[in-house]
């Protein structure tokens, strides 16, 4: 299912978060707005709510971290309990190494993971792509054409006047 | 841009660039076809690559009696080295990960360059413990998997505990490393030229399109990474001294190793850091990007970690004589003035002294005494790790069983052929990759300039 995007390219960030700033005000959702690096100050004009990837490396971690202490407990005691120089087969601090670096292991893969499928990186997709100058130097701004109510010519000549070097509809 | 320039804080990037212009500098040396100086690089590090692989294959398939080790002196040469690459990739990590969470924008134009080398140091680590195996075909031993063997690993060894730290540390540097290129990497397709090339890079930047909302997540990503890698890679050298510490070895057994190998790698790790990007930006005309002032901190880094591996290399000589032990005095006392004597003073005179240069900005900012120094880094700390694996080895409890070490023509062309794997790679990755995380770079182009000033 293809969807049209009214797109909104700025050479200029400030005249790009201007512009943003006025749809806003418009009452206008912005889609998205694509950068070729993290520009500050935006969340509001998009809504975008605090990330729960914190939570999920929380659990991660800590699940790494469990099951690395258990798992060296049960090696080491209860499957095939080895007398190594005389020390306890629990040795709990000898396992807290191990432990610690599988917390950390899942703690980073499984946020990276989390990461890559919550924002639809995924290798050979390429469809969300709207403007290829958003990686280099290119601020674009995108708005979903909708319905009916959305008045495109008056949206351009908004993004217009405030600096966009082009305005343009794709569909995606 | 904005002529309005603070002179209180330097910009970070001393020429006035575009965005585009950032782009361009940086990847336009990969889009174009190798020079003549590169593909002799290449050729010289890979011949050497070759000599390694040559001589890893004669060491294997002979046994590791070709190495110059003896009952006495059981482990030199090939831990030396391992400890010397481990200490290498440090650097890079703290660079991306400490300096990140420090808010240190000028890590920016040289954190890619540094991860990389991380990355490869750490593989080339990884070479030596499989050859010490004696069966490297069997290096899947070390892990832990239900096997017919019936028998799990000893997770009570140091030795165990390292396999999880490197590797744990190499994945995460890796996948670090590659989240922060996936941007750049977008950049790349965006303007590649030939229809294999976008293909390629299609698939490995994951359909990254520069969204808002991926990148409200993704520096909560790298936030979250950062935090995860930094006491991550002070337990890796910790742990890598523990495979010293917990032994009953005087010389070895010692409260202060972790802290002091976490300093040392930190230093040896930025001199090779410098002795690396020093000649890159020359190369690669770098040089508005990582800038005399980004040599500068650099130097200071090292100045002070130097000082701190000194004040251990001092607390260690007292710990002896405080401890009244008389094998800790021997062993400390045979390590500055016994037949390894020499080793220990090049390590002192390199690691300590040397550097000590650095208190003179006019040092700091000239680039040639810098690369120098640098060199001089990194002899001392494999002299360091030298010092204190084979002189604490070499002189046994028993007399009748102290005995020398000297590396065989295979101990050093393995050595040797380590450097051409590190150097291959490095070259590779300077031709094929972004050598500065240009998305990164972006964000600080207005650094100390006023905000709201624009054109």
């Amino acid at each position: 299912m293809s969807k049209k995007y009214l797109l909104g390219v700025f050479h200029d960030e400030h005249d790009m978060i201007r512009a943003a700033q006025e749809l806003r005000k418009s009452d206008i959702s912005i889609f998205d707005i694509y950068t070729p690096f993290p520009v500050h100050g935006l969340d509001q004009y998009l809504e975008i709510k605090p990330t729960r990837l914190p939570v999920v490396t929380f659990i991660a971690g800590t699940a790494g971290l469990v099951l690395a202490l258990l798992f060296q407990y049960w090696v080491s005691v209860i499957d095939w309990p080895i007398n190594v120089g005389g020390k306890p087969f629990n040795s709990f601090a000898a396992f807290i190494p191990v432990a610690f670096e599988i917390m950390v292991l899942f703690g980073a893969f499984i946020t990276v993971f989390a990461f890559l499928l919550r924002s639809k990186l995924v290798p050979m997709f390429s469809g969300s792509i709207m403007h290829t100058g958003a990686t280099q130097d290119k601020f674009v701004i995108a708005l979903e054409v909708k319905d009916v109510s959305f008045d495109a010519q008056l949206i351009s000549k908004t993004l217009d006047s405030f600096g966009a070097s082009e305005v343009s509809v794709r569909e995606v | 841009m904005s002529d309005v320039v603070s002179k209180l804080r330097k910009p970070l990037v001393s020429k006035d660039r575009t965005y585009t212009e950032v782009s361009d500098d940086v990847l336009s040396v990969i889009e174009k076809p190798p020079g003549n100086l590169w593909k002799i690089c290449i050729s010289i590090s890979s011949s050497l690559l070759l000599m390694g692989i040559i001589v890893i294959g004669y060491q294997v398939s002979t046994g590791i009696g070709t190495w110059g080790l003896n009952k006495t002196v059981g482990w030199s040469w090939d831990i030396t080295n391992f400890v010397f690459w481990v200490g290498i990739g440090h650097a890079g990590t703290l660079i991306s990960a400490i300096l990140l969470l420090f808010r240190q924008k000028w890590r920016t134009s040289i954190n890619r360059a540094a991860e990389a080398m991380t990355i490869i140091a750490v593989l080339c680590a990884a070479i030596y413990p499989i050859i010490h195996m004696g069966r490297p075909w069997l290096a899947y031993w070390v892990f832990p998997y239900p096997n017919t063997r019936d028998i799990w690993l000893n997770f009570r060894s140091p030795l165990l505990w390292d396999v999880f730290a490197i590797s744990t540390y190499f994945c995460v540097s890796a996948v670090f490393w590659y989240i922060g290129l996936i941007p750049d990497l977008a950049n790349m397709r965006d303007r590649a030229q030939t229809p294999l090339k976008k293909r390629i890079l299609t698939i490995v930047s994951l359909g990254w399109s520069g969204s808002h909302r991926t990148w409200h997540r993704y520096e909560m990503l790298c936030l979250i990474l950062a935090g995860l890698a930094t006491p991550l890679v002070v337990s890796v050298h910790t742990i890598v001294s523990m495979d010293f510490a917990t032994s009953v070895i005087p010389g070895w057994h010692a409260t202060i190793f972790p802290p002091y190998f976490v300093a040392g790698a930190v230093f040896s790790g930025f001199a090779m850091v410098l002795t690396l990007l020093i000649i890159l930006r020359k190369v690669m005309n770098f040089e508005h990007y990582i800038t005399p002032s980004h040599i500068e901190a650099m130097c200071k880094v090292l100045l002070c970690t130097g000082m701190i591996v000194g004040l251990a290399y001092g607390t260690e000589f007292f710990m002896a004589w405080y401890s009244g032990n008389q094998y800790e005095r021997f062993v400390f006392l045979n390590r500055a003035f016994g037949p390894y004597a020499w080793a220990y003073w090049i390590m002192v005179v390199c690691n300590v002294v040397i550097p000590q240069l650095f208190w003179l900005k006019k040092v700091r900012t000239n680039l040639v005494i810098v690369f120098i120094i640098s060199i001089f880094v990194n002899i001392g700390m494999w002299f360091e790790r030298f010092v204190i694996i084979t002189t604490s080895l070499h002189r046994d409890f028993l007399p009748s069983s102290w005995a020398m070490f000297s590396p065989t023509w295979v101990e050093i062309c393995t050595f040797i052929g380590t450097f051409g794997l590190f150097f291959t790679l490095f070259f590779l990755f300077v031709r094929f990759l972004p050598a500065i995380a240009i998305s990164e770079v972006k964000t600080v182009l207005n650094y100390a300039k006023p905000k709201d000033h624009h054109e």
